[in-house]
Order: structure tokens, then C-alpha cells, then sequence
């Protein structure tokens, strides 16, 4: 099912205002609703090459399994959608396979690259991310964050050691606790919520949100949500014009009308009278 | 690594490397920071290191602890903090808040979660300061899982990063957009915000984005392009001049700048 009336999505990456090359890599492929956004690392262009295998090796498979399963069953062992099988089992392949390059070749010793992937399907999004590339989501006015770091920060802000205020003033940024490709096995963090007409979907990596405040991603979104290509040149652009530090990504998705899965003869009828 | 620098009355008398995860200070021969003077207690405060973070307690002193003139109980230390004992003074060095202005030093990396031990260690990318800051995190002792148990570590001073972009004062002043035809004839709109949309929604909206080097307008949507001194737009971004005239969704405007 061509998920392509349903979904808007744009995608936009800078390298930032500093740093010399661009370690994020990010693909959308809207007809079978999935957004992928890596933010490598490791020496060299050993990141880059950690983040392009994560995004490319997702969103093949990912393309693969949908033409053999049907992502919104429920997966009968554990009860949750298919879909999280399916990208459980393709982000540990996609972690199998970084780990072992890594580990084969030498300049790619000790890559990694933290990850969020989107799947939606049967008027519901499935998100699967590990290490401190977020997933924010946008509706009604309000931004609210869906995913939680896997960092050293939100480990100290969970313990109350500190506050979220005082965390933007830490030295220790840049600690994520978990990644992909650094060890043989991962666990991706996955979760399904109900997804809504109008409802704007942002993943980004850490370039985005350590530049540019919620308050102002949130900012953007009600002022110029409705326009997403420019939404998304427009915190690229407002990460850059505070420092630009880090690469910075992010990808924008839209849920133009309710996809709910065709369910057969019954389902498609009700859905030409909507 | 982040050190105090112990000093009275403007003599410095020694400085003291934060190596250890708790380092304590007191009057005490035992602690760590021994200051030898009736108006500090025994045992007076702790500071608690985590990798480049240190966070200072107060542990109940008769005299109490000041960070930069103030009493605190507990506060998270930034770099060149004063911290006041009696009549001592410990200013807070972190080596590492000067290096952070070298971005390269915010590469992420990755704190395994410790298997064995409490060790930390880090995959760092093998370039030069980078292995500096590995070397450091792993000489560090701690564990990810169990930050320990302080409460909240309370500091007043404003946070240095991602100022809000509003917040900066314009180059060749604050733009001003007048409505110079329709109903709101006359009225001003001081251009205050990150973003300000113009226009009515569904028919022609237009942004003005406020940025370090200036005001730039940009189509949103509708059918029709905004109008910039009698020349339509194209899907790009149009930086605006002094005096400027808008046409917008059937209005007029002008843009200004005042100083």
C-alpha cells in the first residue's frame, strides 16, 4: 500500500558551521512511511560510513520485509505490532553489519552512529532509536519529545543529579551510553503511538536540538508548519545561525489524511466514501 | 582535568587537581582540601567529579559555603567559580570548559556501560585532542548506571548555549513593519521574534525571519509570491533593506529599521 497521499516528508542536513564533514545520513521513503536518520562517528570518515551503512541497510530491508509482512498484525508471540519485530530485527542486522566492518577494517575501527527510525503504518507511527538522535512530535501547537537519550546527561537528569537547565551547562554533552555498531549486540529502544491528521513528526540529530531551543523548534513549527520544506531549511538554518557546532539533521514528516490499513473488500469500500 | 586554586587574602596557597570522584574539604587532616582554620568545619563540603562536570555540597557547616557571593548548598561548578570558606577562597578551574570552545572536542563518543568494573570507557575517534579526553575518561572512575544520588544541584547563572536568537540585538537596529493600507492602516509590528508570519492563513502567508546578519522574508503559501518593492519573489529567501515595501495577500507595508 503506497503510503505517498498520506505522508509528507522532507528531509534537510548541513554540515554545520564548524565541523569539516558532514557524519549524518538520513533517507525517507514516504511510500512505505519510513524516515531513517543516523548521526555517525568515529575517526576520519569512519562516522560517515557507519551512518550511510545504518540508513541504506534500514531502508532496503526495511523495503523488503514490508513486501512480505504485513507490518500492523499483531506479532503473535509478543503481542506488539509486527513492526517492531521487523526493525528490531533489521536494526541488530544493521548493527551486525557495522560492528563487523569495524572491526575488519582498520580505519573503521570503532565506528558507531546513534539512530532514529519512523515506520508508520494503520494510522499509527513505530519509532525505534538508540543513542541521542531524537524523535520530537508536533500537534496541536505543542512539541513534545518522544524519545529519551540514551546519554549520560538524561542518565544524570533521570537520577536528579541534575536539572534540564542546568544540563545545558554540562561538560559532558557528548557521552551517549548507547550506539549502533560498537558492540555485537545493541538494544534498540521501540515504541508504537497513535498518529493524527496534522500531527508533524521531527527526527533530528544533536546538531538540531544542543543549538536551537524546544521552545524555538516548537516556534517554527506553528509559524511555518505549513510549509514543511521550509520548516526544516529553517532550523538547519537556525542551528547554523547559532554556532552551527555540529552536523545538523532533521526530517519532517506530515500526516496529511489517516492511512488505516486495508483490511480487504469492506475496508476499501468504506474508505471510497470517505 | 579541573583543579581549585586555594588562595587568602589574594595569596595563592596551593592548588588541588579534582581526580578523584568525591573530594572532600575540611579542617580535618583527613580531608582531601584541608583548610587548618577554626571558621571551617571539619568536615565542610564535597565535591563530586563526573568527567568534566564537578558539583559542589555543602555538608551542614556552621559557617556555610559561598559560590561567587552567594550561600548555596549545592551547586553545579562552572569554570572560574569562586567558592568562598571563611576567609578562604577556591576559584574553580576547568581546563576542559576552555578547550569546549573548540568544538572538535564535542565529538560524540560513547560511555559503554561498565561490564566488569566501574570503568568507563569511551570509543573515541583517533584524532589528536580527542585522545586527550579519552585518556581522561577512562583514568575516570565511574559508573553510568549509578550516577550517584544528589539531589538536584541548584546554580542561578544563565545558561551560555543556543541563546535564543531573539535575544540578540540586531546590526543597524529592530525591525519595524508598518501596514501602510486596509483596516490596520498605520499600526506597527516590531519584528521581536525568531519568526514573525505575515499574511492571512489559507489565502498568502509570508515569514520574516530575524537573523544574526539580518531580516529575510520567504513565501510560505498561497498561489501568489510576496511583492518587494514592486518585484514578485521567487521560492527563495529575500533579504530585506531599510525602507522597504512589502505587498502581502492585498496589503501594503513597509519595513524599517530603528536604532
Amino acid at each position: 500500500m503506497n503510503l505517498t497521499p498520506s505522508l509528507e516528508m522532507v528531509k534537510a542536513t548541513h554540515t554545520g558551521m564548524v565541523r569539516s564533514h558532514n557524519e549524518d545520513s538520513i533517507t525517507t521513503d514516504p511510500q512505505i512511511g519510513l524516515a531513517v536518520l543516523a548521526d555517525g562517528m568515529g575517526g576520519y570518515n569512519a562516522g560517515e560510513v557507519a551512518s550511510g551503512i545504518a540508513t541504506a541497510l534500514i531502508s532496503s530491508e526495511t523495503r523488503e520485509a514490508l513486501a512480505r509482512h504485513v507490518p500492523h498484525e499483531l506479532d503473535k508471540s509478543s503481542g506488539s505490532p509486527l513492526a517492531t519485530r521487523l526493525l528490531r530485527e533489521i536494526i541488530a542486522r544493521a548493527n551486525t553489519s557495522i560492528f563487523q566492518s569495524a572491526n575488519s577494517q582498520p580505519q573503521y575501527a570503532g565506528m558507531g552512529t546513534t539512530l532514529v527510525v519512523t515506520l508508520l503504518c494503520n494510522n499509527q507511527i513505530t519509532v525505534a532509536h538508540i543513542g541521542d538522535s531524537r524523535c520530537y512530535r508536533f500537534r496541536g501547537d505543542k512539541l513534545q519529545q518522544i524519545t529519551r537519550d540514551h546519554s549520560l546527561l538524561q542518565e544524570q537528569i533521570d537520577s536528579g543529579l541534575l536539572t534540564k537547565e542546568a544540563a545545558k551547562r554540562s561538560q559532558n554533552k557528548n557521552l551517549v551510553t548507547r550506539a549502533l555498531g560498537i558492540e555485537p549486540e545493541v538494544e534498540a529502544e521501540i515504541r508504537t503511538y497513535p498518529a493524527q491528521t496534522g500531527d508533524i513528526y521531527l527526527l533530528c540529530s544533536d546538531g538540531l536540538n544542543d543549538m536551537v531551543e524546544d521552545e524555538d523548534i516548537e516556534m517554527t513549527l506553528a509559524a511555518i508548519g505549513n510549509n514543511l520544506p521550509l520548516a526544516a531549511d529553517q532550523l538547519v538554518q537556525m542551528a547554523n545561525d547559532n554556532g552551527g557546532r555540529d552536523n545538523v539533521s532533521v526530517v519532517l514528516i506530515r500526516v496529511k489524511k489517516d492511512f488505516p490499513a486495508d483490511d480487504g473488500l469492506w475496508a476499501k469500500l468504506l474508505s471510497w466514501f470517505k | 582535568m579541573a583543579k581549585l586554586i586555594l588562595s587568602l587574602d589574594s595569596q595563592v596557597i596551593k592548588e588541588f587537581t579534582l581526580t578523584k570522584e568525591r573530594s572532600t574539604i575540611g579542617r580535618k587532616p583527613h580531608n582531601d582540601i584541608q583548610i587548618d582554620n577554626l571558621a571551617v568545619s571539619g568536615e565542610h563540603a564535597i565535591i563530586m567529579t563526573i568527567l568534566n562536570d564537578s558539583f559542589l555540597e555543602d555538608l551542614g557547616s556552621t559557617n556555610g559555603t559561598l559560590v561567587n557571593g552567594q550561600p548555596v548548598k549545592k551547586h553545579f561548578l562552572q569554570n572560574n567559580d569562586v567558592v568562598e570558606i571563611g576567609k578562604y577562597k577556591l576559584k574553580y578551574v576547568s581546563e576542559t570548559a576552555a578547550a569546549m570552545s573548540q568544538a572538535e572536542f564535542e565529538k560524540t563518543m560513547v560511555l559503554r556501560a561498565p561490564a566488569a568494573g566501574t570503568k568507563a570507557e569511551t570509543k573515541a575517534p583517533a584524532e589528536g585532542q580527542n585522545n586527550v579526553q579519552a585518556a581522561k575518561l577512562s583514568d575516570t572512575v565511574i559508573n553510568a548506571q549509578a550516577a550517584p544520588a544528589v539531589a538536584e544541584a541548584s546554580n542561578p547563572a544563565p545558561s551560555p548555549v543556543a541563546a535564543a536568537p531573539a535575544a540578540t540585538a540586531m546590526p543597524g537596529g529592530q525591525g519595524i513593519i508598518q501596514i501602510l493600507s486596509g483596516p490596520n492602516a498605520g499600526k506597527e509590528l516590531p519584528l521581536l521574534k525568531a519568526l514573525t508570519t505575515l499574511g492571512k492563513p489559507g489565502v498568502q502567508v509570508a515569514v520574516i525571519a530575524k537573523r544574526p546578519h539580518g531580516y529575510f522574508i520567504t513565501h510560505v503559501e498561497g498561489a501568489n509570491f510576496p511583492v518587494v518593492n514592486g518585484k514578485a519573489l521567487d521560492a527563495q529567501a529575500h533579504q530585506l533593506n531599510d525602507h522597504d515595501i512589502i505587498e502581502l495577500a492585498g496589503v501594503k507595508m513597509e519595513f524599517f529599521l530603528k536604532s
